[in-house]
């Protein structure tokens, strides 16, 4: 059944990473994510990963949390570094019957999975930290200059928002329909592919029906506090850049010296 | 089912044997059911109590296969359940569990349809799946305009019932019910239970009847089970488990009004029994005392 499902799990404590800003974060987070592909050396792999571990340690988010990211994607991740590892051509350093394993397949999947890991770690040590209320507000800021070309950032952030909300609140409703329908004999797992999509039936109606009935309610509290929409519209703790976040910044941007130091200057040396 | 008669009568239907039961609540571990025993014996009707959080619907998907414990077993007619051969597909049928708001788990497009739907899951035919389905929902008191309706046309009161025949249609021997009245008014209160003591004397079925309002079960049950924090704290007759009702009121629990009042009045040096659930029965001895003394 569905469980585990990390996406926008926060993990509650008290540490210097959760409380900065959003803002700084998602932006640290983003310029993260784009630094891991920009050079091809290990060693500034090593940087990056050095980096994602400080950040975490001062976190206060056991790795545990943060393992239990790669849960969905395992498989893709053990798939495609097979992919890479026996079928990139290149001088074989091992081969036995049909397999060849060249040393360029060796380091296209080291590379490969060494982003991709950091990329999930990164992001997922990201949504950790900050409550989906303050990621949305944070977009929404950060958007604000859409504005002016009359994109609708209030709205979108306020959709997303309880979009995020909701998923929780469907995933355990799911359960529950499913453990009701599975007491009434229903069977997921047996049969053929069109059986088993069938056999969905007894939980995708309820669920719709009792979404559409949440969303309902919703809509008719959110008008019963007179919401319009983001016209005129303040926060109750509107975002502010503190000390702390200056800091942040300040790491990051030693943090990205090093990489291209270590990604550019170093290979031109020795090269 | 069919060999119900040559069943050992000595053997209780269902015996619940030490079920510990823990999940993860954030950090730590949360021990919903701490070594829970208990037998259920065939047409008892008991009442399974404790406050928010204390275990019982855990308890209750336990009876139902639907959670595995984590040491401990059930045996439902002298078998384990959580055996790894043992049938729980064809199990669910010999237990049916009406969960918190079954009226959530409607979708067919008609009535008779959706309390079909158990039946026909296990295995039976088509027609004497609609034999039954007809019975059920006679049964549990829906008009004959209700069985072609859409289920979701029909009222909130209406909608529960249409909910419970689809469990009943399944011809349980033992029947377990989540809070069937939360939400409803007074009077859909009073009739559904009224209903569900009904199909104990009329099919010898078990009944468990989970709630957490004292009033709702000590008119019905035979039997009582109280659970505190994932532990059975009492197991007896309705006056036995309501003569402790200091530690009731401790667990957040409280005991019917009328016992409340008597009990009040032995406190206070009058001599009633205070062994009563009924209002009726409350006046008379109250008017007993009071003659006693005049």
């Amino acid at each position: 059944m569905i469980r585990d499902i990390t996406l926008g799990k926060y993990y509650n404590a008290d540490s210097p990473v959760h409380r900065l800003d959003p803002r700084t974060k998602l932006i640290i987070t983003f310029a993260y994510l784009i630094s891991l592909f920009i050079y091809k050396s290990p060693a500034v792999y090593i940087c990056a990963f050095i980096f994602l571990l400080s950040a975490t340690l001062v976190s206060k988010v056991p790795f545990k949390y943060i393992l239990k990211g790669l849960k969905p994607v395992w498989f893709i991740l053990i798939f495609t570094s097979l992919m890479n590892l026996f079928f990139t051509g290149g001088e074989p350093v091992f081969s036995w019957w049909r397999i060849n394993i060249s040393r360029e397949g060796i380091e296209r999947t080291g590379l490969m999975l060494s982003r991709f890991m950091l990329m999930i770690f990164g992001s997922n040590l990201m949504t950790l930290t900050t409550t989906p209320t303050r990621l949305t507000s944070a977009l929404e800021s950060l958007m604000k200059p859409l504005k002016v070309i009359h994109f609708p950032v209030h709205e979108i952030a306020m959709m997303m928002s309880i979009a995020l909300r909701f998923i929780p609140i469907l995933v355990d409703e799911t359960n529950k329909i499913m453990k009701a329908q599975l007491s009434r004999g229903a069977d997921f797992e047996s049969g053929n592919i069109f059986r088993k999509v069938k056999s969905l039936v007894p939980v995708l109606v309820p669920l719709f029906i009792s979404a559409f009935r949440r969303a309902g309610d919703l809509a008719m509290a959110m008008e019963a506090r007179c919401y319009h929409g983001g016209e005129g519209r303040t926060q109750m703790n509107p975002l502010r850049y503190a000390r702390r976040d200056g800091a942040a910044f300040a790491v990051f941007i030693f943090y990205i010296i090093t990489i291209v130091f270590w990604g550019s200057l170093i290979p031109r040396i020795t090269g | 089912m069919m060999d119900n008669e040559n069943k050992d009568k000595r053997i209780p239907l269902l015996i619940a044997d030490h079920l510990i039961y823990e999940y993860e609540g954030g950090a730590d571990r949360v021990r919903a059911l701490d070594d829970v025993s208990f037998k259920i014996e065939k047409g008892e009707f008991i009442g399974l109590i404790g406050h928010t959080g204390s275990g019982k619907s855990t308890l209750a998907e336990h009876l139902n296969a639907l959670l595995t414990p984590k040491s401990g077993t059930i045996y439902f007619n002298g078998e384990s359940i959580f055996e790894k051969k043992y049938d729980r597909k064809r199990y669910r049928g010999h237990v049916g569990l009406v969960f918190q708001y079954p009226e959530h788990q409607l979708f067919a497009d008609t009535v008779f349809e959706d309390v079909c739907y158990g039946p026909l899951n296990n295995g039976v035919s088509r027609k004497q799946a609609e034999l039954t389905a007809y019975e059920t929902i006679k049964k549990v008191g829906l008009s004959d305009e209700c069985f072609y309706q859409s289920p979701f046309d029909l009222s909130g009161g209406q909608k529960r019932r249409a909910a419970i025949a689809g469990v009943l249609a399944m011809k349980p021997e033992l029947l377990v019910l989540d809070e069937p009245t939360a939400g409803l008014d007074p009077a859909g209160r009073e009739e559904l239970l009224h209903m569900i003591s009904g199909l104990k004397d009329e099919k010898s079925m078990s009944i468990v009847l989970i709630s957490h309002s004292m009033e709702d079960v000590a008119r019905y049950a035979d039997r009582i089970m109280v659970m505190d924090k994932g532990k059975k704290v009492f197991d007896a007759e309705p006056i036995e488990v309501f003569s402790h009702a200091k530690e009731l009121e401790e667990m957040g629990l409280a005991v019917p009004a009328v016992t409340s009042v008597m009990l009040k009045l032995k406190e206070k040096g009058f001599d009633v029994n205070t062994g009563i659930l009924n209002v009726k029965d409350a006046a008379d001895e109250i008017m007993r005392v009071l003659g006693d003394k005049a």
